[in-house]
């Protein structure tokens, strides 16, 4: 019988999986009989095509194209990532390449005693395996499907009732050339615990091509404040698809800031439910496409209970050709009263063929709510290039300026300092623009 | 320094300057009065090089040249300034690092030396002192929710550090208060030196109490239709405007 292309791809999926199952020694039953449901799941999604409404604007066949080989070892000797980490968690890093620990450039001597931040299989694996996919579904998912099935490892970080930690958790995802990564984050801050964690994608070379299929999972339990940066600045050839699952309980403080510069295809689907009473959620989003990126952000804000408050902002910067989606949702269920929910997506188009697709949705089902949600597409403002030139700035440098000034707001609520600075220059240096 | 030759231009096929003539010379003060929408800062906005407005005829040299044949960015350079009539908030961006980035290029300009952080530093506290200014402004987003009368000073700042040679003070007296508006006056005065000049529009001769002028003009549809020294101020104070408005009509 002839294949389409299209079961092909699928069939080229299915196989890779029964040779690596075959091959993956003795796994725990809890695992091996996961993997099988997420793969049967996958087989019966299929990759998402434009005629589903969730994937609209964003077409994944490009990715399928490239034969991805799934990394059996790591194929280049990597000297060092040195210049992926930050110093202020040079003791709370763990690294992972094309999915897999690399012990030699992790350190996690700055971690407090009982603290968990380590890799799946030194993990304590009645921990793992009570939070392991509970938080990203993968029943109408087909990537996080695709992900839950071929994870071999992953990060894990579990801080105990009432720890705080100080330093900032890296975790730096590499991934290198022709290859697809299965990169896997689970995060839990138990009751009262306070953490940041900084959570990287990066290549090795900007002409790499390659495929990263990454899913984090974070449970904020009561009290617990978690901040989380998610930095993917991955190769401008590669593709980045994504899924980060986050459930708060009551009085929870979650915040997280999304910064999208990389991938020729880039998605993250950001779902946040609010479990419980008196939550707070940030989710605030940036990202800079030029050249032919395509870059897409979904997310969910799912107010189910009373008095929690949710802020969003995602803002966009568009160079050149590049294109991008927002789509963010926000549920406020029957019995969430007096939530507070606000939801903007601001979009700067700095050529006329840019182009963005924004879709800022909002059901309310509870009375007695304080919900606001809007978006914008816009250019520079004449009159403030006007105000810039006439103290004397050349045009590109006015234009530069103003464009940073629409992305500040974001970058200036990183509290990592090292973070931040780079992201000042990646963000400046990607507009090919220089500031004095 | 700088001589506007029948200055004719048009916003959006509306004509709003009709024939301007005025010469400004160094070390001079010029006033310029008139009713609502005659036209003044239409002619600041020119001088400044908006781009908006297209200049139909005439012409203005500046040191000799014509200043049309520079843009906006290259007239600042070369010691243009105007204080807008309303400043423009500037989101995301710190005065500190816009102005010192309006310092270095034109000090690049003139062949000195560019400051870096530490070194503007330095030079603001001493500016921001001209204007009685909160030191938290500096580091505050340009004109971003200041007041008013906040904004106005931020003008007056902006050109303590950039020295212009040619100041164009758009209603710079116009939303201060009483102490507010004698500090700004005193900045002015600060910064007058024989070798530059300024023309402000203003309505008010009580901005003409501190900022003495060598000469004022009346500008009304588009053209200048009178011209004194001081005290055609204090008449225009008393009599108001009909009786130049009626002579320039029956013209
Ligand atoms: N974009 C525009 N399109 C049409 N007309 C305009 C435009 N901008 C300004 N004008 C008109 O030009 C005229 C002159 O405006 P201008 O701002 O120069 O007046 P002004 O003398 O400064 O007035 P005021 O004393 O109120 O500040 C006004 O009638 C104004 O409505
Ligand atoms: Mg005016």
């Amino acid at each position: 019988m002839v294949q389409t292309a299209k079961e092909k791809e699928m069939n080229q999926f299915l196989a890779a999986f029964a040779e690596v199952e075959s091959k993956r020694d003795a796994a725990p039953a809890w695992r091996k009989h996961l993997r099988a449901n997420a793969i049967a799941q996958f087989e019966r999604l299929g990759f998402p095509t434009t005629r589903n409404e969730e994937w609209k604007y964003t077409n994944v066949s490009p990715i399928l194209k490239p034969e991805f080989r799934l990394p059996a070892a790591r194929a280049r000797a990597i000297a060092n990532v040195d210049s992926f980490t930050y110093p202020e968690s040079r003791h709370s890093q763990l690294v992972f390449v094309n999915g897999n620990y690399a012990p030699e450039f992790s350190d996690t001597s700055g971690i407090p005693a009982g603290v968990t931040v380590t890799n799946f299989r030194e993990a304590d694996q009645k921990l793992v395996s009570s939070y392991f996919a509970t938080q990203a579904g993968y029943d109408n998912n087909a990537f996080a499907a695709l992900n839950t099935a071929f994870a071999d490892d992953g990060a894990i970080i579990l801080i105990p009732r009432g720890k705080i930690i100080e330093a900032p958790i890296h975790l730096l995802f590499v991934t290198e050339n022709n290859v697809i990564s299965h990169p896997r984050v689970l995060l839990v801050a138990e009751e009262g615990a306070i953490a940041t964690v900084i959570e990287s994608y990066v290549s090795l070379g900007d002409e790499d091509v390659y495929f990263t299929n990454a899913v984090t999972e974070v449970i904020t339990k009561q009290d617990a404040n978690i901040t989380h940066y998610r930095l993917q600045g991955e190769s401008p050839k590669a593709f980045h698809i994504a899924t980060t699952a986050v459930q708060q309980e009551s009085k929870s403080i979650y915040a997280s800031y999304a910064i999208a510069i990389g991938g020729v295809i880039a998605r993250h689907d950001l779902n946040v439910k609010l479990e419980g009473e008196h939550i707070e959620s940030t989710i605030d989003g940036l990202y800079v496409a030029t050249g032919k990126q395509h870059i897409d952000n979904h997310t969910t804000m799912d107010h189910a209970y009373p008095h929690c408050n949710s802020f969003q902002l995602y803002k966009g910067i568009l160079d050149d050709k590049a294109r991008a989606v927002f789509n963010g949702k926000v549920f406020v269920r029957e019995g969430a009263v007096l939530t507070d929910a606000k939801q903007l997506n601001k979009n700067l188009l700095l050529s006329s063929d840019a182009h963005v697709d924004t879709k800022p949705q909002l059901e309310i089902y509870a009375d007695d709510v304080k919900c606001s949600h809007g978006a914008t597409v816009g250019q520079l403002e004449e009159d403030e290039l006007f105000y810039l030139r006439s103290r004397g700035l050349k045009p590109e440098t006015a234009r530069s300026l103003l464009t940073y000034g629409f992305a500040e707001d974001i970058i200036s609520k990183i509290k990592v300092e090292s973070v931040r600075k780079q992201l000042d220059e990646v963000v400046l240096n990607k507009l090919h623009q220089e500031i004095g | 320094m700088l001589e506007i030759r029948n200055l004719h231009a048009k916003i959006e096929d509306r004509e709003i300057l009709r024939g301007i003539n005025l010469t400004v010379n160094a070390g001079e003060v010029h006033a310029i009065m008139g009713p609502n929408g005659s036209g003044k800062s239409t002619l600041a906005k020119v001088l400044a090089g908006h781009p908006d407005y297209e200049v139909t005829e005439g012409e203005v040299l500046y040191f000799g040249k014509n200043l049309f044949d520079l843009e906006a960015d290259e007239r600042a350079r070369e010691g243009v300034f105007l204080a807008f009539q309303y400043p423009i908030e500037i989101p995301g961006v710190s005065n500190a690092n816009f102005l010192r980035m309006a310092y270095n290029e034109k000090a690049k300009h003139d062949g000195k030396d560019e400051l870096d952080p530490l070194e503007f530093d330095d030079l603001i506290q001493e500016k921001i002192k001209i204007v009685e200014m909160d030191k938290s402004f500096i580091n505050r987003a340009v004109n971003e929710g200041f007041s008013g009368g906040e904004k106005k000073r931020n003008e007056i700042l902006q050109m303590a550090v950039l020295e212009p040679k040619l100041a164009l003070l758009d209603e710079t007296d116009s939303g201060l208060d009483i102490d507010a508006l004698r500090i700004v006056a005193n900045g002015v005065n600060q910064l007058r030196k024989k070798d530059n000049a300024v023309v402000m529009v203003t309505h008010y001769q009580r901005l003409l109490d501190y900022i003495e002028p060598d000469f004022v003009h009346v500008l009304y549809n588009g053209r200048i239709v009178k011209s004194g020294e001081k005290e055609l101020a204090l008449e225009l104070e008393k009599k108001g405007y009909d009786w130049i408005k009626s002579a320039a009509n029956a013209r």
